[in-house]
């Protein structure tokens, strides 16, 4: 079990058997898994290309801040990747 | 035939998400629950690499993303590695579903090199003499050498095994054998009757006792293991009350192509009447999937009949199952006879009230009992291919 408490330094992975990927047809970034799919929206999609296992969070959030041209994004990331983290879309490397 | 010709269809469906190559019907597996048609022997020759090449570049074009590669069993082929290197290289995620026969390190180590996503292994029951009785052959060592190699090659671990009368007691045991091999995912799918299944339903359809108390001690091995194991329970659609919504309706997302490059909405489809489906060998999957007739037949709603058509939850359910509905009431446009609402639904329910006659002793069958008819090449040139809708 993965009990790390999810922060600004943790480096986020999408996990193993996972595949993120951007699918034209759906205009969309998905998360392919064993014989499922999810379509993500934009948010999420943005997040996830970013977890790379050697990035952290800050980086990532500061990264999005910039692309996007905004600002405070910090809480709803790591809202986002603590829920990833629990559904398994994404682990944290110890 | 081009998309636009379409007259009657609704709203063009978007892209065959779902790609399920049945390479081959040759299975060295003899299972009397295998939902191949009971014909199989009769179809065409198999489709060659180019072909599967072939389907696998213009399907990706469309949109198609999931493959899940099947048969019979597709490690029989040859060719297996050289069309998974190719789907990965396009970007699907290859699934292969697997009895697990043919399956030694060397192959594996092609196949992960070729870059497959995922296997899912299946078991016919927790205990030797079952799972060779159910399979009609010697495999449960085999496939436990398999499960321990494929652990070996960092893959998940998944277990699928097919539920029925005979072996829904031993759910205790089949998830305990489960946890022995390190499953991180178990799937207890109940039997669906199409194929050989529907030719031994009477034989396999469990109780409904038996079906709560394997749900009952499903539960509480799931309380007990927490999520060490997933373990997923897949309903046996004659006890419920609706339908399922079978593939999220014809022609959606779901597209099927069968050794002979026969392309399906659903592998069970080839037994719908009236509707020729298209070949691959002689047509593109765009002009197959967006403009053939037979797979824009049961798009929409407009094929339905009452009570479907003014029901509510058909945005929901599609009406169930077109092949089930077949098989049961002889019309594909009837309302799935799972549903209560259907007239036929006592169709459903007079299988299950036979279902509660006493269990005899297993392996062996009882008096009572017709035996059990296995897949095999002879029984499938033999068998009358009218009563089990082919």
């Amino acid at each position: 079990m993965n009990q790390a408490v999810i922060g600004a330094q943790s480096r986020p992975a999408v996990a193993r058997g996972f595949r993120l990927q951007w699918e034209a047809a759906q205009n969309a970034h998905v998360l392919l898994y064993p014989e499922g799919m999810i379509k993500l929206n934009t948010s999420a999609g943005e997040i996830l290309k970013r977890c790379d296992g050697a990035t952290t969070l800050a980086d990532i959030t500061a990264d999005l801040e910039r692309a996007f041209s905004t600002s405070n994004l910090s809480a709803d990331v790591i809202r986002f990747v603590t829920m990833a983290v629990e559904k398994k879309w994404l682990q944290i490397p110890s | 035939m081009a998309a636009n010709s379409l007259v009657t269809a609704p709203a063009k469906p978007g892209p065959p998400l779902w790609l399920l190559l049945e390479l081959t019907y040759r299975c060295p597996l003899h299972c009397a629950f295998c939902y191949n048609p009971t014909d199989f022997a009769r179809t065409a020759a198999e489709l060659g690499t180019d072909d599967w090449l072939r389907v696998l570049r213009q399907a990706r074009a469309l949109g198609a993303v999931q493959l899940g590669l099947s048969g019979g069993e597709p490690l029989v082929r040859d060719d297996l590695e050289p069309i998974v290197a190719e789907a990965h290289r396009l970007g699907f995620y290859t699934n292969l579903i697997t009895s697990g026969v043919g399956l030694n390190d060397a192959r594996l180590h092609a196949l992960k090199e070729a870059g497959l996503d995922h296997i899912q292994l299946s078991f016919q029951d927790s205990t030797q003499q079952m799972n060779d009785f159910l399979s009609s052959t010697r495999t449960f060592e085999l496939k436990s050498r398999v499960a321990a190699l494929i652990k070996q090659y960092e893959y998940p671990m998944v277990l699928n095994v097919v539920l029925h009368r005979l072996n829904i007691d031993h759910v205790e045991e089949i998830l305990e054998m489960a946890l022995r091999l390190g499953a991180d995912y178990v799937e207890l799918a109940n039997t669906q009757y199409y194929g050989w299944a529907w030719h031994n339903r009477e034989q396999l359809l469990p109780s409904r006792s038996q079906v709560e108390h394997a749900e009952r001690t499903m539960q509480r091995f799931r309380e007990r293991v927490g999520n060490r194991m997933q373990i997923y329970f897949v309903v046996p659609d004659y006890f419920e009350r609706r339908p399922k919504a079978c593939m999220n309706g014809l022609g959606s997302i779901f597209l099927t192509i069968a050794p002979d490059g026969t392309a399906l909405p659903c592998h069970a489809a080839r037994m719908l009447p009236g509707l020729e489906f298209p070949n691959v060998r002689g047509a593109s999957i765009e002009d197959i999937w967006y403009g053939s007739a037979s797979f824009n037949h049961f798009r929409g709603d407009a094929w339905m009949k009452e009570p479907c058509r003014s029901c509510p939850e058909k945005a929901r359910d599609f009406g169930g199952c077109r092949c089930q509905a077949y098989l049961l009431t002889g019309d594909a446009a009837n309302a799935d006879p799972v549903c209560d609402l259907s007239p036929h639904h006592h169709l459903v329910t007079e299988a299950v009230a036979r279902a509660e006659r006493p269990l005899s002793k297993m392996p062996r069958p009882g008096p009572e009992e017709k035996p059990l008819v296995f897949r095999s090449v002879r029984n499938s040139s033999t068998l009358d291919p009218k009563r089990d809708g082919n």
